[in-house]
């Protein structure tokens, strides 16, 4: 790998885009230095699961159009990894579950379309927690991702694919899945920014659905602003998804910009939310945060603590809902119409068929996720588990809107802890859903939230996230605060958080400073 | 502790089309004794004045024009299919000889 090309992948989307307007750098040269950071790196961080065999040639595409002058989208030529979740016309789309081993989709969906009519340049699918169901990417049915910040620790999930693919340096971009923070708590433990977008802003379609309720597409990047162009890309109305609202989106791209002027947090009215701060929370999460709203408030902001006391049960009211809306989407997968099919020894009825397939093609969070959702589903246990869990998010919803009458945006850890090691909570599913404590309640009410990174824990020397989350429509608020909070954090540090993560490939780095390679 | 039986799992995994091994049904049962203990209290806050949620930004009405749109094509429709006559999906037998 070149100097140049070691050069290319350090780049935020912004200042590459920015080069290959000017044409300093081409589509394909800029795809092809990805492809070899893939190459030297990704068989330790295994984020990907597949890589693109036509990036190269929509990346040729893209510098002969841009040769002939058409007009290109702000970030024609930048590569992106799609998370495994999201239906590729060209490449598996399996959800990191075997029973969709191989499948390739007879379509794209909306928000891959999108990428592509924007011109930028799909690298690879990204590994996932099968069908989304997870908080470490260990339970794909394909094997970990790897953190780069420790290869032996959790990259989060369900989207670790994706946030470690931008950790490690592998793609500028990626596209996420969030039902219930998968995408901002891997970017809290891969020291990377995720969004979580308002509910029904960004299209569903082509997404292979986990939570439908919960489910919402966002952007995974290393910047607040490479996060935002991004987030202008995928948003907007879509005929081919029911929830899709009508709204019309101001620019999140200037929404970002603007936070980083002098002045950007002056009055403005920042809630900390006293249950997502609180037992259990590691010492380095909390230690940091407080910095963080320090620096919020030598800025000119206004904190105030607030209380949700309706948050103590949204994780129950989650793991009700999440299952009970799980086991009734998957089960299209039923061995007829795409993926697997196991036929039982002796033969047997359609049912039979169905039963062998979904037994030998679904793991063991699946099968236990889709169980407790058939249970909380079924005569008797209904109004106890699944209605009750509705009223809790009832209950979210207003303490959502009570808190939001008093200040513009809420903060807290994205996570409780940093990145735990591989292996330590895969048998304990109860320390498992944990996790996303932090996380959860933005997916119950819809409204949109934001992970960004906060500093490396003292303790353990890994990062650590802050969340911002805004009412429902108003993502810009994120974009606004959190570039703002991001200039603040790195002002102090004197240089990004990633800058600090370990070199994954030595020899490379070492030989591209000297120019020798 | 709930009162979460082995012949219930064995019921669940019946309605939900997955064979599980005894051994899964084995795990499973005190796994889901121990999950549905710690979610239960979704009951305790639920009274019965406050309504349910189900959808968190709700929308009404959302239809299109009776026109028709984009499809699939049949080829397509069958791409992935793990069998198919080149028209149709095949199946084994819907029922048993029992029924």
């Amino acid at each position: 790998m070149s100097t140049v090309a070691f050069e290319i992948t350090r780049l935020s989307a912004a200042d590459l885009a920015t080069k290959l307007q000017s044409r300093e750098v081409s589509a394909v040269e800029a795809t092809q230095a990805h492809l070899d950071r893939i190459d030297a790196v990704d068989g330790d961080v295994h984020a990907f699961l597949h890589i693109s065999t036509n990036a190269l040639a929509t990346a040729a595409d893209i510098d002969r159009r841009r040769a002939a002058g058409e007009a290109l989208g702000a970030l024609a030529g930048v590569p992106i990894a799609v998370k495994d979740v999201l239906c590729t016309i060209d490449m598996p789309s399996t959800a990191g579950s075997k029973i969709l081993e191989g499948w390739v989709p007879p379509y794209d969906a909306t928000v891959v379309a999108k990428l592509r009519a924007a011109d930028l340049v799909p690298l690879g699918k990204t590994n996932m927690d099968e069908f989304a169901m997870g908080s470490s990417t260990e339970f794909s049915a394909y094997g970990p991702t790897h953190n780069p910040w420790n290869l032996e620790r959790i990259p989060g999930g369900s989207g670790g694919g994706s946030a470690a693919a931008v950790a490690a340096f592998e793609a500028p971009l990626a596209l996420g899945s969030d039902t219930g923070g998968s995408i901002r708590q891997p970017g809290a433990v891969t020291g990377t920014v995720g969004v979580k977008p308002t509910y029904g802003s960004v299209s569903r379609y082509g997404a292979i659905a986990l939570a439908s309720s919960l489910d919402q597409v966002g952007p995974v990047s290393r910047t607040v602003l490479d996060s935002a162009l991004l987030h202008d890309v995928i948003k907007g109305h879509d005929p081919r998804d029911s929830t899709s609202l009508r709204d019309e989106w101001p620019s999140f791209t200037d929404a970002a910009r603007a936070g980083l002027t002098e002045g950007s947090l002056r009055g403005v009215r920042v809630g900390i939310v006293k249950e997502l701060n609180g037992e259990g929370f590691q010492a380095g999460v909390k230690s940091r945060f407080a910095e963080a709203c320090d620096l919020l408030t030598a800025a000119g902001a206004e904190i105030v603590e607030l209380s949700a006391p309706s948050f103590e049960y949204a994780i129950s009211a989650y793991y009700l809902i999440l299952p009970a809306e799980a086991s009734s989407n998957l089960a299209k997968f039923d061995s007829v119409r795409f993926g697997l099919r196991v036929n039982p020894v002796g033969g047997g009825t359609v049912e039979d068929v169905m039963s062998a397939t979904r037994e030998a093609g679904f793991g063991p969070e699946v099968k236990r996720r889709v169980i407790l959702g058939t249970y909380a589903l079924s005569a008797g246990f209904y109004d106890a588990y699944y209605g009750s869990a509705q009223k809790v998010r009832t209950l979210v919803q207003r303490d959502f809107s009570a808190m939001f009458e008093s200040v513009d945006v809420l903060i807290s850890p994205s996570a409780p802890t940093t990145a735990f090691p591989l292996g330590e909570k895969i048998d304990d599913p109860l320390a498992m859903y944990l996790n996303d404590i932090t996380t959860i309640p933005a997916n119950l009410a819809g409204i949109p939230g934001m992970s960004l990174p906060m500093g490396l824990a003292p303790e353990d020397g890994l990062p650590t996230g802050i969340q911002l989350m805004a009412p429902a429509r108003a993502d810009a608020r994120l974009y606004t605060y959190g570039a703002a909070l991001e200039q603040l954090l790195e002002q102090k540090w004197g240089h990004t958080l990633i800058s600090l993560a370990p070199d994954l490939a030595p020899f490379e780095q070492s030989a591209a400073t000297e120019g020798v390679v | 502790m709930s009162e979460i039986t082995r012949e219930q799992v064995e019921h669940l995994a019946g309605l939900a089309r997955i064979a599980l091994t005894p051994d899964e049904i084995e795990k499973l049962t005190g796994e889901l004794g121990h999950i549905v203990d710690s979610i239960a209290k979704v009951s305790e806050v639920a009274t019965p004045e406050i309504p349910a949620t189900s959808h968190p930004i709700p929308l009404t009405n959302v239809f299109r024009d009776d026109v028709v749109g984009v499809t699939l094509t049949q080829e397509q429709a069958l791409s992935g299919a793990p069998e198919h006559d080149g028209t149709r999906f095949k199946v084994s037998a819907i029922l048993g000889e029992e029924q």
